[in-house]
């Protein structure tokens, strides 16, 4: 059973593998948890996901998984209430018991089925693994919401099943990102160079060159690591991107604390004559785009960010703009920027899925040769890898 | 050996069973969750509840390796020679035990904390594998052989700012400490301050999870935050009306430099502060 378990999450794309699996039944043999699903999911999860990226994944995958088992349907009216009677005298303490019986058994069935009727009728959780979990009905039930806690278990209080709430949603790797996962991305942009004077002692190399000199002292300098990336953004910004304002502010404030060579401009769909750097004085304090060819070495790393969604004439067409009147097309503009910066990345917020439906878009994705990426933590580490290059 | 918490360290469930899965397992346990959930408390609260003692390994960003298991102290031993003492011709005098060493050669079991992992260079995860793994290593100098006598119980931290290498992550046990939420921080207030007051801490609770939701906050307050702000609360004698006044929402909690620690963060909630008076 536990192989197809292992095989499920294979297929669900988590990262797991065989030495992971047998030492998940390892700990399943030395006993390291009860006989409890929860619990159960608790450890695999320890063993398996490495990441709390993949958390979210896990426990959709988990999910789907365990819905086979607990779906046997009418359990729930078959339980003979003896039967619960003495597994309940079973399974908690006498202190438990006594605060139990001050509400009064008939009440506390009252409400446990009461809560398996509504539980059945929202879905099929809960209550159905009374049966398949065996061992622990109440500890099972518990999972129902009013049912543990009449139980005074508090430590269980999870009323939805803790897969089902899916709390590591955020946290996954796939969807849009939030600053945090900006930062852990643009991280990767991090290069160790060493450049500038040398004014660091350098022991091992002193060490080696004394000793080579048979005992008189040899010192040896070396320059000092500091963070050598420097990154030129282009932002674009109003019309179609204003939706996208919000991700491209969080992007920015996480680059900001990131590098110490940072430079920002801003443009309108494509890039023309005329970048700015303040969008409320766009108009009276631009600069020439040559300008800023000219003034960035091209050891800086070039990143658009840009949804590439205009009409093609504005790409194609002198004069396409549709706010100035430019004298080349945006591709002679783009081209000449992608020479300049041989490091050169789009990052497009719009879906991966959608950009073969927008023409400018594919225009663009040709026109940098395949270097657009999405807007999010995967596409950032494509992004960040093929930087650091 | 099983760990369920102590009396000044709440832990979850699932936070419990994690480590006992990597004792019982004898697992590394890489630790990840925000700054200020008590990551590097854990070892040391694992080794109290246990009773066994604690080996610290902090990393920086320039650590290498090879300083957890041993150093050999080559100048030393050459200004030795310089002034012709004796020792200089035995080399094992200037070989200098790293914290794993310590810790194999410690005759109970033992926790081993490496600490934010993720500062280090990217390879320094992969120059431990073996010595994880296996619990041994080779001393080049002295051409000599260490090993374990009880293999270390280790905790690892990681702040995620690289990431680690697969082949690590393999080998080691993994949890994420999730950011507690209200039932869990009034236990852990409880347990830090035993006699609060009720009232103020509803309110200290009311106004620390408010500013959490504050969006563009830069460093969100953590739970150490929250303690030592309480602790400040209670030194001050601030009564719980004054955390919830009337004109609450238009009014700055006192003694908010204990949660927000970054001056664009105060800049940021002043305004929205001046905003919420503006719109009344």
């Amino acid at each position: 059973m536990l192989i197809d378990f292992f095989l499920h999450l294979k297929a669900s794309r988590l990262p797991v593998s065989i030495k992971e699996f047998l030492t998940l039944l390892e700990a399943l043999r030395q006993h390291v948890i009860e006989h409890s699903i929860d619990d159960f999911y608790l450890l695999s999860r320890t063993v398996l996901v490495k990441d709390e990226s993949h958390f979210d994944k896990f426990d959709r995958a988990f999910g789907e998984y365990f819905r086979g088992v607990e779906a046997l349907p009418g359990m729930e009216v078959l339980i003979p209430e003896e039967w619960l009677r003495r597994a309940v005298r079973k399974h908690l303490s006498d202190a438990e018991r006594a605060r139990l019986e001050k509400l009064g058994w008939e009440k506390l069935m009252e409400t446990f089925r009461q809560r398996l009727a509504e539980q059945k009728g929202r879905h099929s959780g809960g209550s159905k693994w009374i049966g398949s979990g065996g061992s622990s009905p109440f500890g099972h039930g518990g999972t129902h919401p009013e049912g543990i806690r009449l139980g005074g278990r508090s430590e269980n209080r999870a009323a939805v099943k803790v897969w089902e709430r899916r709390e590591y949603r955020n946290l996954d790797d796939s969807i849009e990102l939030g600053t945090r996962n900006i930062k852990v991305a643009l991280r990767r942009l991090r290069r160790f160079a060493r450049e500038g004077a040398a004014d660091e002692l350098d022991l091992e190399g002193t060490i080696a060159g004394t000793a080579r000199n048979a005992g008189w002292l040899d010192l040896k300098l070396r320059p000092e690591r500091h963070n050598a990336v420097k990154v030129l953004l282009l932002l674009d910004i109003g019309g179609s991107m204003d939706d996208h304002v919000r991700v491209c502010e969080e992007l920015f404030s996480a680059c900001r604390s990131e590098f110490k060579h940072l430079e920002h401009y801003y443009f309108h769909n494509c890039v023309y004559d005329y970048l700015w750097r303040d969008n409320r004085r766009r108009h009276s304090e631009r600069v020439a785009t040559h300008d800023v060819l000219h003034r960035y070495g091209s050891d800086y790393k070039l990143i658009f960010v840009g949804d590439a969604a205009m009409s093609p004439y504005e790409l194609l067409q002198p004069n396409g703009s549709i706010e100035f009147n430019n004298a080349e097309p945006g591709a002679v503009w783009l081209r000449r920027l992608a020479d300049t910066w041989q490091h050169t990345v789009w990052l497009n917020p719009e879906s991966e899925h959608s950009w073969q439906y927008r023409q400018s878009t594919s225009l663009i994705h040709n026109l940098l040769g395949g270097r657009m990426f999405p807007l999010t933590l995967d596409g950032l580490e494509r992004a960040m890898r093929l930087l650091s290059k | 050996m099983r760990f369920s918490g102590s009396a000044s360290y709440v832990t979850t469930r699932d936070l419990n069973l994690a480590v006992n899965a990597a004792i019982t397992l004898q697992r590394p346990l890489l630790i990840k969750g925000e700054p200020g959930t008590g990551k590097t408390m854990l070892a040391e609260e694992v080794a109290a509840a246990l009773g066994l003692p604690l080996f610290q390994w902090h990393i920086k960003s320039t650590t290498k390796a090879q300083q957890g298991l041993y150093e050999y102290d080559a100048v030393s031993r050459l200004r030795d020679s310089q002034l012709g003492e004796a020792k200089v011709a035995d080399i094992g005098s200037y070989i200098v035990k790293g914290v794993l060493w310590q810790a194999f050669e410690c005759e109970t079991a033992s926790v081993v904390l490496i600490d934010e992992i993720d500062k280090a260079d990217i390879e320094f995860p992969n120059d431990l594998l073996r010595e994880l793994d296996r619990m041994e290593f080779s001393v080049y100098e002295t051409r000599q052989m260490v090993r374990a006598r009880q293999r270390p119980v280790v905790v690892i931290t990681s702040n995620n700012e690289k990431e680690l290498p697969d082949a690590f992550l393999r080998r080691c046990f993994f949890h994420y400490i999730r950011f507690p939420d209200r039932e869990t921080m009034k236990s852990i207030v409880d347990v830090h301050f035993p006699g609060l007051k009720p009232a103020l801490l509803r309110e200290a609770l009311e106004v620390f999870f408010e500013l959490r939701e504050i969006p563009g906050l830069k460093k969100k307050p953590s739970t150490s935050e929250l303690l030592d702000w309480l602790k400040l609360l209670l030194a001050e004698d601030i009564p719980p009306e004054v955390l919830r006044s009337k004109e609450q929402k238009a009014a700055i909690p006192p003694l908010h430099g204990a949660l927000l620690k970054n001056e664009q963060d105060v800049h940021l909630f002043e305004r929205l502060i001046f905003m919420a008076r503006h719109n009344r």
